[in-house]
Formats: structure tokens, sequence, C-alpha cells
């Protein structure tokens, strides 16, 4: 017998051994070795999710119960896979050109990002989300309570509250650990996903297993398997149209629309393959996972005493044969089938909680600006994961409260019907322009209320909200407005009753309403790019060209996306605008790409209202709309050859208008290098001659003959100096150096870079602030020489960090197969401006007295991270002024 | 909109393509159909669960090995031509 202490190890086991999974592929996915957890099959077996304990378990009792009925949960979702090339592959593009997290953030998107239908999606998963929840629990309590009622007497039962308390607290764990690890750019979790695949295929094989047994091991055969179903109860074909056809249609609606579905179907999906190879192979998953439901149901309805619970047969049909260990792998796919749904759910839920509730209360709180305010993904990040918390303690709650049993088998569909209300605007906003926010508003608020109505609040029973006597006359005795039979449409089964009314009065109202209002300009936009997202329609822009600073919007990026991925981001769009370092022009184009960015971390409605603080006023008016309209056929042919054109003069010009500037001012410099030179060379030189001079006339006390003889030596070594570096500059723009890599250790060369500043000057009373364990890495490069540039750098900042106490930040990190050495100090940073010219010869800011030397050193810097195969750069945005140093990884070639 | 830029006649290989698609989208109405004929026979009787649970899972197979030749055929040419969703 397994006793229930052995059940609790195998499932600690078993809960260890996908913590290990989901840990090993996060960490592939950050090596940039996901290859094959993006490829199809990882994606079609995390579909699997649809396939709940409410399915493990409960297919085969519904089955028991009404016979075939069961098989409608599946076909609808084998419809909409295999006619993925309609709705799910737009809906995968549209996921994807728009960055959306959530189905809160499709619906909200498409209709102009309007928060308020993000806030009513969301109330509506949540509620919609909760009893099922509530059911995932009860599941694998009962599957516990199963087993340790086999366990003979002096065993105690184990409380069923407690129980389902710790399995919700492990999930809460689990969830929060894997599904809120970073705010990922694409809020893709690859983690979370490899351990649903691995559950996928554990409940499959657990159903298998179990079905395979009763087919052969009890029954004998396919043959007897037949005979068996013919002379069970459930024999005859007593099917209900009407349910058959609604169900079909019902597990449909609830597939595309349930946020856990939406979840792994659209925001994890990477590209199309994805979508095509699940069109079929996940219908085959369905298919397996019910072949052998209808011989489970007969066996157990034949051999199992009778009044024992059909939605357990999968558990005590191998336990009533004795069958140990086939029960025990079947309790793993009903615990799998359990914790997958409720991870991702609690995921995808406080995705939108967050990004819909949480954000927006947040951004109106302080009213300061999104670009002055702390660090959001902190922000982020903890409401996600109170979120996640808090979904989990509702479902636990509603468990405790509901007090289990059967009223909560019927929560499945109720469930479906809930969520399917976000239909009509789902599908209205992807195939018709005409459809608009009001109306989508309203039809989800009059369908979610028809729904709660007739068939959420019902469930309840006869001690709920509704009593008996509404049921029975209507309330205040008006019958038409019975919850079972509204306008007196009496004799229909109530949950075909509550779909078809809710859905008729849900899609009536939102075509009504959709008919009569005028959609906003930036509704129209949307509108057009969710129905055209195959013809990449980029004519229409959402922002109007601005004197925006794209230094803030880079500070505002970094709080959101973090450093790195915001200065890749910029970087990548400074360059493909054909500009050098770190930040591009503005154009609306740009800033387009960017909400697009920051909606995939926070959702659109937030992005859109963050970008708004800062470019400030409307985005995009009636006028900019009516242009676009108003291009005649002929425009739209030439207009995508003359903005290749154009694009590639505009890119053009820019450069040309760059090396323009750059040669004007590298004339300018030219002469004043030569002005510089002499003057340089010439004050030692009339020094050292006047002071010769003087001693060659000779008569003079030994002590002013020693004072004027080191003034003449001092002159000399200055002049050395400057034409050592004049010399070592030439050597290394002629490409004429040898380099002498050796082995070192980054943290040794920053202790010498350091050491030789401090010793050097007097006035070097600057902090520096370092990370030991960071610094710990080895290079094989010519350390001498990088040593040369830290110095460099380090004793820049001594000299012109402006603070009243001056700190510099040295930060090392690592990205790809480059290593990073950042250098920012607290002072008032270098204007845009001149960040340009400060790595040219001879470039001096402030004025020459205070810097003491000749303008060479970052011109030198420059050079000799040219000649390591690294880069020295300005890096803007830090608060102070910034350089990076970036050095590959692998070792340097010697002699190269 | 947009349907003056596309050429009014094609090639015969994304001819073919535009054909498979239509097939594919063909596809869910054909089963759709075909999984609500068990309820459409109610009213004559002598439908058992064994005979209609075939019925369903035959049809449910079918499906599969269509979709899947058309996923594959679909996906197998998609670097040849525009990714038109027009007809």
């Amino acid at each position: 017998m397994v006793g229930f202490n052995v059940l609790v190890v195998v499932c600690v086991l078993y809960v260890a051994i996908l913590f290990g999974v989901a840990f090993a592929a996060d960490k592939r996915a950050r090596d940039g070795r996901s290859q094959w957890l993006r490829g199809p099959w990882v994606y079609t077996l995390s579909l699997s999710i649809y396939c709940t304990a409410w399915t493990f378990y409960g297919a085969v009792g519904y089955a028991a119960r009404s016979g075939l009925e069961f098989v409608t949960i599946y076909l609808g979702p084998t419809l909409v896979m295999v006619g993925w090339w309609w709705i799910l592959r737009k809906l995968v593009h549209i996921g994807r050109a728009q960055r959306i997290t959530s189905v809160a953030d499709l619906v909200s998107s498409r209709y102009g990002k309007s928060n308020l239908l993000g806030v009513i999606v969301t109330l509506l998963a949540v509620v919609g989300t909760t009893p099922y929840i509530a059911l995932q629990l009860q599941s694998v309590t009962l599957s516990f309570a199963v087993f340790a009622s086999e366990g003979q007497a002096g065993f105690e039962l184990p409380d069923l509250n407690a129980t389902a308390l710790w399995v919700a607290g492990g999930l809460a764990l689990f969830t929060i650990l894997f599904g809120t690890r970073n705010l990922d750019a694409n809020e893709r979790h690859n983690g979370v996903v490899t351990a649903i695949a691995v559950e996928a295929v554990v409940k499959l094989v657990a159903l298998l297993a179990v079905g395979i047994f009763v087919v052969w091991g009890v029954a004998g055969g396919p043959s007897e398997i037949a005979a068996t179903i013919d002379a069970s109860p459930i024999a005859d074909w007593q099917m209900n149209g009407s349910r058959w056809a609604s169900l079909t249609f019902l597990s449909a609606a609830a597939f595309l629309t349930l946020p856990r579905m939406f979840q792994v179907l659209v925001v994890e999906n990477v590209d199309e393959r994805q979508v095509a190879t699940a069109s079929w192979a996940f219908p085959l998953y369905l298919f397996l996972m019910s072949l052998f439901v209808l011989p489970i149901a007969v066996v157990g309805l034949d051999i199992l005493p009778e009044g024992s619970n059909p939605d357990l047969f999968v558990l005590t049909v191998p336990l009533h044969f004795e069958q140990e260990g086939l029960a025990m792998l079947s309790f793993l796919g009903g615990f799998s089938s359990a914790t997958s749904m409720v991870i991702v759910a609690a995921i995808a839920l406080s995705t939108m909680v967050s990004n819909h509730i949480v954000m927006p209360i947040w951004l109106s709180v302080r009213h300061q600006g999104a670009s002055m305010s702390g660090d959001v993904r902190h922000l982020v990040l903890i409401s996600r994961r109170l979120s996640i918390g808090g979904v989990l303690l509702l479902g636990y709650l509603y468990f405790r409260f509901s007090g289990g049993g059967a009223a909560l088998a019927a929560i499945g569909l109720i469930s479906f019907a809930g969520v399917a209300q976000v239909l009509p605007a789902l599908l209205s906003g992807i195939f018709w322009r005409g459809a608009s926010r009001n109306g989508a508003a309203v039809g989800l608020v009059a369908g979610f209320a028809v729904w709660a109505y007739t068939l959420f609040l019902p469930s309840f029973g006869p001690a709920g909200v509704i009593s008996p006597q509404v049921l029975a006359d209507g309330p205040w005795g008006m019958g038409w407005l019975r919850p079972q039979a509204l306008f007196g449409v009496e004799g229909m089964d109530p949950v075909v009753h509550a779909i078809f009314w809710s859905m008729v009065i849900n899609t009536g109202l939102f075509f009504l309403f959709s008919l009569v209002s005028f959609p906003s300009p930036l509704e129209r936009l949307q509108g057009a790019q969710f129905v055209n997202v195959f013809e990449h329609s980029g004519a229409a822009r959402g922002w109007a060209q601005g004197g925006v600073q794209a230094e803030d919007l880079l500070v505002m990026a970094q709080r959101i996306m973090g450093g790195s991925e915001a200065q890749a981001l910029f970087e990548a769009e400074a360059a493909a605008q054909g500009k050098d370092g770190y930040l591009p022009d503005t154009s609306p184009d740009f800033i387009e790409r960017l909400e697009r960015e920051l909606a995939g971390s926070v959702g659109g409605a937030t992005a859109h209202a963050m970008l708004g603080q800062i470019v400030g006023g409307t985005s995009v008016s009636v006028e900019d709309l009516m242009a676009v309209a108003d291009e005649t056929q002929q425009m739209l042919e030439y207009s995508s050859k003359l903005e290749l054109q154009s694009e590639e003069l505009t890119r053009t010009a820019r450069q040309l208008g760059e090396a323009n500037e750059k040669l004007t001012q590298l004339s300018i410099q030219k002469d004043a290098f030569l002005s510089q030179i002499s003057h340089e060379l010439r004050t030692p030189m009339t020094s050292i001659r006047a002071f010769s001079e003087i001693l060659m006339e000779g008569g003079m006390a030994p002590a002013d003959s020693r004072k004027y003889s080191n003034i003449i030596h001092d002159e000399a070594i200055r002049l050395t100096r400057l034409l050592d570096d004049l010399l070592d500059l030439s050597v290394l723009e002629n490409g004429q150096v040898n380099l002498n890599p050796q082995a070192d250790n980054l943290a040794d060369v920053l202790d010498r870079a350091v050491a030789a500043t401090t010793s050097v000057g007097a006035g070097t009373a600057i902090r520096i602030k370092r990370d030991p364990v960071r610094e710990d890495v080895a290079l094989f490069t010519d350390t001498d020489r990088l040593a040369q540039v830290f110095i460099n750098l380090i004793a820049n900042a001594a000299k012109y960090c402006d603070a009243d106490r001056p700190k510099l930040l040295i930060a090392v990190s690592k990205r790809a197969d480059r290593l990073r050495i950042d250098f920012i100090d607290n002072g008032s940073g270098i204007p845009t401006e001149s960040q340009v010219m400060i790595f040219e010869k001879f470039s001096r800011l402030s004025d020459q007295a205070k810097a003491g030397g000749a303008g060479l050193g970052l011109a030198i810097c420059r050079e000799i991270m040219d000649k390591l195969g690294g880069k020295v750069t300005y890096l803007p945005g830090q608060g102070g002024a910034a350089f990076r140093v970036t050095l590959p990884l692998a070792p340097l070639v010697a002699g190269s | 909109m947009s349907a003056p830029r596309e050429p009014l006649f094609l090639a015969r290989q994304n001819y073919r393509r535009r054909r498979l698609a239509d097939a594919a989208r063909l596809l869910p109405v054909l089963g759709g159909l075909l999984f609500l004929l068990p309820i459409l026979g109610t009213s004559t009787g002598a439908i058992t669960t064994a005979g209609g649970g075939l019925f369903v899972f035959s049809v449910w197979v079918a499906l599969i090995v269509v979709a899947a030749f058309l996923a594959r055929r679909l996906t197998a040419g998609d670097n040849a031509g525009p990714d038109g969703d027009s007809g």
C-alpha cells in the first residue's frame, strides 16, 4: 500500500525535478543555446495546459455521466488549431508586431490602448480563473485523499485544507521563481515553458498507461471494450444536440480567450512555424488524451461499487487492481495537469494585473513623470510577485469557502463561458476595422453581466446570491427575467441558455455601439495596424515630430528595460540612422519602435502613457490620419519606391552631414594643432634657451646655477613627454605597434591603474567604487597598454569631475563574448554636442591651465583599444561622465 | 486598400500556395460540419456511443493527417513569394 508519506516524498521529488528542468532551461536560454527550446515541439507540448486536472480526472467522470459529450471540450480546440491559417496565424503575427503581453493587452492595444478595456478584461479574467484554480487545488487534494483513505486503519486522513494550502504555497513559490525571474523584453519564460512541456509528457504517458492497462489488461482487447461500452449505462447515444454544438463552440472560444492559453499560444510564441507544427500535433495530443477516456469510464462503472466518484476512476481503477505503480503514475499525471495550469494562469493573470491595474495607478499617482521616478523594473516585478501570491490566495479562499464537492465540478464550463465573453471583441478587433472601443466596452460588460446573472451566481446553489424563489419567478416576480429562462425562453439547458444569451447580447451590443460611435484617431490607427497586419502598413505614424531629447528617453528606457538592453536598442537605432554612439535622432519612427519595446515589458497602454508624459501632447490628430487616407492610389504605388529611395537619401545625407561637420572640425583642429604644437614646443624651448644663455654667461652662485639647470631639466622632460605622446600616437595610428599579450587578471590591471593614478597627482581626492567579484576575469591581452587606457580614464575623472565629493564607479559586465568596463563619475558629464569630439587629438573641453596636458590622452586610448580589438566610447545618460571600454573575451592573437 | 499593389495573376508556384492556404482555411469548416453530423442524425436513432465514438475519432484522425500535410506544404514554401493574406 502506498502510504501518504511516500506520496508526499514522490511529489516533492517530482517538483524538485521540475525545478531542475526549469532552472536548466533558463540557463540554456540565457547562454543563447535555446535552439530546441524554441522549436515547435516544446511549443506544442506547452499548449497542453489546456488539459487541466479538470480534463485529466474530470473527463472520465464526465464520460461516465453523459457518454461521449466530454469530447466536445477537445473538439473546439482541435478546430481552432486546424484552422490556424485563419485566426492563430494572425494573432501570433499581431502579438509579435505589437509586443502583446496578455489577452487584456491585446484588447486594450487594439482599441486605442484603452486602459478601461484592459481593466475590464483583467477583472473578467480574474473572476473567471479563480474558481478554476480552486478546482485544481480540489483535484489535487482529492487525489491525495484517495491514497490516504486506501491506506488501512490507523492512518490518519490528512487535513485537506492543509494539503491545499501547501500545494498553493508551493505553486506560488515556483511561479514567482521562474515566472518573474526577469522582466523579459518579450515576456517569454523559457524555464516555465520547458517544465510545462515535461509535465505534458508525464500526463499523456500517465493517461495512456492507464488506458492501455484498462483495454488490454482488464477488458482483454478493443472488441471486448466495445462490448463493455455497449453493455454500460452510457451505451445509448443520448446526445443533446444543442449542448454538443454549443460546448464545441464554447471550448473553441475559451481556447483562444483563456488568459493562460493566450499566454502560451501567442505571448510565448517565437515564430509561425511553431504554430504550423502545433496545428496538427496539438490535435493529435488531444486525440491521444481522449482516446481511452471512454474505456476507463465504462470499466470503472462496471467494476467499482455503485456510488464511487467517477471523477477519480483514473486513480481508483488501478488501485482496485492493486496496480500501485500505475496509480502513482496516474497521480503524478493529475498533479502535473493541475500544477502546470495554475502556474501559467498565475503568470498570465499577474502580468495583466500589474500592467493594467497597478502600473496605471502608480503612473497617475506620480505626476512628475516617468523619467524622474525610481526603478520601474523593480516595481513591476514586485507587483507581479504580489499578484501571483494574490491570485493563488484567491483560488485557495474560493476552495475553502465554496466547500469543494460537486459544486466545483461544474465550474469548468462556467469559467469557460465567462472568459469566452472576450471573443467578440477579440475576433472583430483583428478582422474588422470598424470595431470600436465603446462597442467593445459595452459588449464586454453586458456579456459579463448576463453570464454572472444566468450562470455564475446561480452556480453557488440555493444558499448563494440567487435564491430559489428568484430562480423560479424572477426578481420581483418579473417572469421574463428568470436567470435560467431569460425573455421567457424556457426548457433550454442552463449552460446553453447562458452561452446563447450572453453571446447574443454581447455581440449585439458590441456591433450596435461600434456602428454608431466614432473612434479616436489612435484607435483607428491601431485598428488598421491590427487588421492589416500582413500588409506592413507603415504609412501612418503614432507620434508627431517633437523636440524630445534622446537622452531623456534613454534614461526612461533604462529604468524599464534595464541598462544594457536599452543601450543596445538605442545604439542599434543610432547605427541604423547612420550615427555613432547611443543617441539616435528622436524621429517618430523611433519613438514608435521604442513604445513597442516598452509595451513588451509593461503593456501597451502603460507604455503609451509613459512616453506621452515625456514626449507630451497628443500623439496623432485626425488631420494626420486624413492626410494618409487622402493619398491617391497612384501615390501608394510610388510611395514604397520613393520611401526606399528617400530613406537611402536621408541616411546618406545624414552621413554626409556628419562627415562634413567632422571635416570642418578637423580642419579647424588642424590649424589649432599647428599653433598648439608650435606653442607647446616653443614655451619650454624659450625657457631652455633663456636659462642656458644665463648659464653660459657664467659667474653666479652654485645654488643659482643648480636652480637654473633644474629648470632646464624639467622643461626638457616636459618636451620629451610631449614628443613621446606624439610619437606614441603616430605609431599607434600607423599601425606599426608591437603588442605584448600576456595572461593577467582584470582586477590586477585595475589595481595597477588605480595605484598609478593615486600616486601621481595630488588632486586625486576621488573616491573609487569597485566590485571585486565581477572584476575577477582572466584576460589575455596587452595588459600594459590596457592599464594605460585605464590610467587615462581614471586620471581624467579625477581631473574633470566637478562634483563636491567626486566619486568614480568602475562597473564590469559581460555580454555575449565581450567584456565591458564602465567608468562612471558623478560630475556634470559631457554635453551632447561635444561627445563626438572628445576622442580627437588636442581636444580639450575645459581651459588648458586646469587640464595640464596636451589633450592627447583620449585619442591615444582610442587608438590603443582599436589595436586591442576593442573600443572606448562615451556612454550618455548615466548621470555623469561615463566611458565604456569594450574588450573581446577571446584571447588576442599575439603580434596582430 | 493595398490590393492594387499586388499583381492580378500569379506564377504557378504562388498560385498553388494560395490554393493551399485556401484549403487550410476550409479545413476547420469541413471538420466542424463533420463533427456536427452525429447530432443531426439523432432523430433517426440507432446510433450507439461506441459507433458514434468511432465516427468522431475517425474524423479526428483524418483532420490531423490533412492538417499535417497542409502545414508541411505551407511552411515548406515559406521563403518563396510574398506572404499575402488576400486571395
